[in-house]
């Protein structure tokens, strides 16, 4: 069984990279999932090493019910990309993710507020987004996205349209992915 | 190899076990639900745990589907339960405890050789009846996208008395 990622990448999805780029990979996260964090630098990277040749793409998957902070977490991402477009988003999501573990209140509604502000954001209205759930219909849609392409926990990724299987450490996904672009050269 | 996990539009085996030190519960509650049986290998290990932490997170999905999820496995009743506090579970995990293996291996999809279940998906409807079925390799989780095709198969299926509505 092989999953397959529907829909498709699209003009809503939050990416980095070249919309032609050979090898799309699609991250499915939580914000609070350990796990998680320990792929953002892997990611990061990976993405360092492709360059061009790779467009990687967040879509949000948050556990509520094992992560009390993930959803909240979400919303502050994605008010951070309708306040600072996808930049803003990008900032929100390396900076959640590089505090996730800091401790208890990390990912509390007033610090992802402040890491809003040093994203050059306005702290008060991401946490007036984050407290109305205002994202809460697109995060929902991204999880649903998730549950029918075959995510089974996170982080889930997707390798030009195909579940990645594989171990996410930085050789894995490396290896994968130069797989698909020698594919793609042929 | 184990043996063949029960055919679609066989009769599900009715079963009685326990979800508490202190509660039971039968197959046969659900009759006019559609259950989804979820057989797994062992709490606790980290590829159950997402899977079941999946499957709770999308209960409504469940319920929109007029289904009940129950997970199964041959752990007992009191891991069982440190198990649903830990990873806060809304639904019932049942002990195939004693004799350990029984509905597993009715179902077809008991491990003699490293006694515990396969990690099995069944799909049953409102009059009792397999209707889907998924065994996944033991290390895989298999995600939901399978099993919500085949509530919404049954769901779209007219002949099918309806449950609760949409």
């Amino acid at each position: 069984m092989s999953a397959q990622l529907r829909p498709a990448v699209g003009a809503d999805d939050h990416a980095q990279g070249p919309a032609d780029a050979p090898v799309t990979l699609v991250e499915y996260g939580d914000y609070e999932c350990p796990h998680c964090g320990r792929a953002a630098p892997i990611v990061q990277r990976v993405q360092q090493r492709f360059g061009e040749r790779l467009r990687f793409v967040f879509r949000n998957f948050p556990l509520s019910e094992v992560h009390p902070h993930a959803e909240h977490a979400a919303e502050a991402a994605e008010s951070g990309g309708a306040h600072g477009r996808e930049p803003g988003f990008w900032a929100m999501h390396d900076a959640i993710y590089a505090h996730q573990q800091d401790g208890p209140r990390a990912l509390g509604d007033a610090r992802l507020a402040e890491y809003a502000g040093e994203a050059g954001l306005d702290g008060r209205v991401v946490l007036e987004d984050i407290r109305a759930e205002r994202f809460a219909d697109r995060i929902q849609r991204d999880f649903m996205s998730g549950v029918r392409s075959g995510v089974n926990g996170t982080p889930t990724f997707f390798i030009n349209g195909f579940r990645f299987d594989g171990s996410w450490d930085e050789a894995g996904l490396v290896a994968a992915i130069e797989e698909e672009l020698s594919a793609a050269s042929r | 190899m184990t043996s063949t996990p029960l055919a679609h539009g066989t009769p599900a085996p009715d079963f009685t076990l326990h979800s508490t030190p202190d509660q039971s519960v039968s197959l046969s509650d659900f009759r006019g639900h559609n259950v989804v049986l979820v057989f797994y290998p062992a709490d606790f290990s980290p590829v159950c745990g997402d899977q079941v932490t999946l499957y709770n997170q999308i209960l409504p999905e469940f319920r929109r589907l007029d289904a009940e999820i129950l997970g199964i496995s041959v752990d007992g009743v009191w891991c069982h339960r440190a198990f649903a506090e830990a990873r806060n579970l809304h639904f019932p995990l049942l002990a195939d405890f004693e004799p350990k293996g029984d509905v597993a291996r009715r179902y077809g999809v008991y491990r003699e050789k490293d006694g515990i279940t396969e990690r099995a998906l069944f799909v049953i409807d409102g009059e009792g009846i397999v209707r889907w079925s998924y065994v996944s390799p033991v290390g895989v989780n298999p995600g939901a996208d399978g099993i919500l095709e085949a509530l919404e198969g049954l769901h779209a299926d007219a002949s099918h008395p309806a449950g609760a509505g949409r």
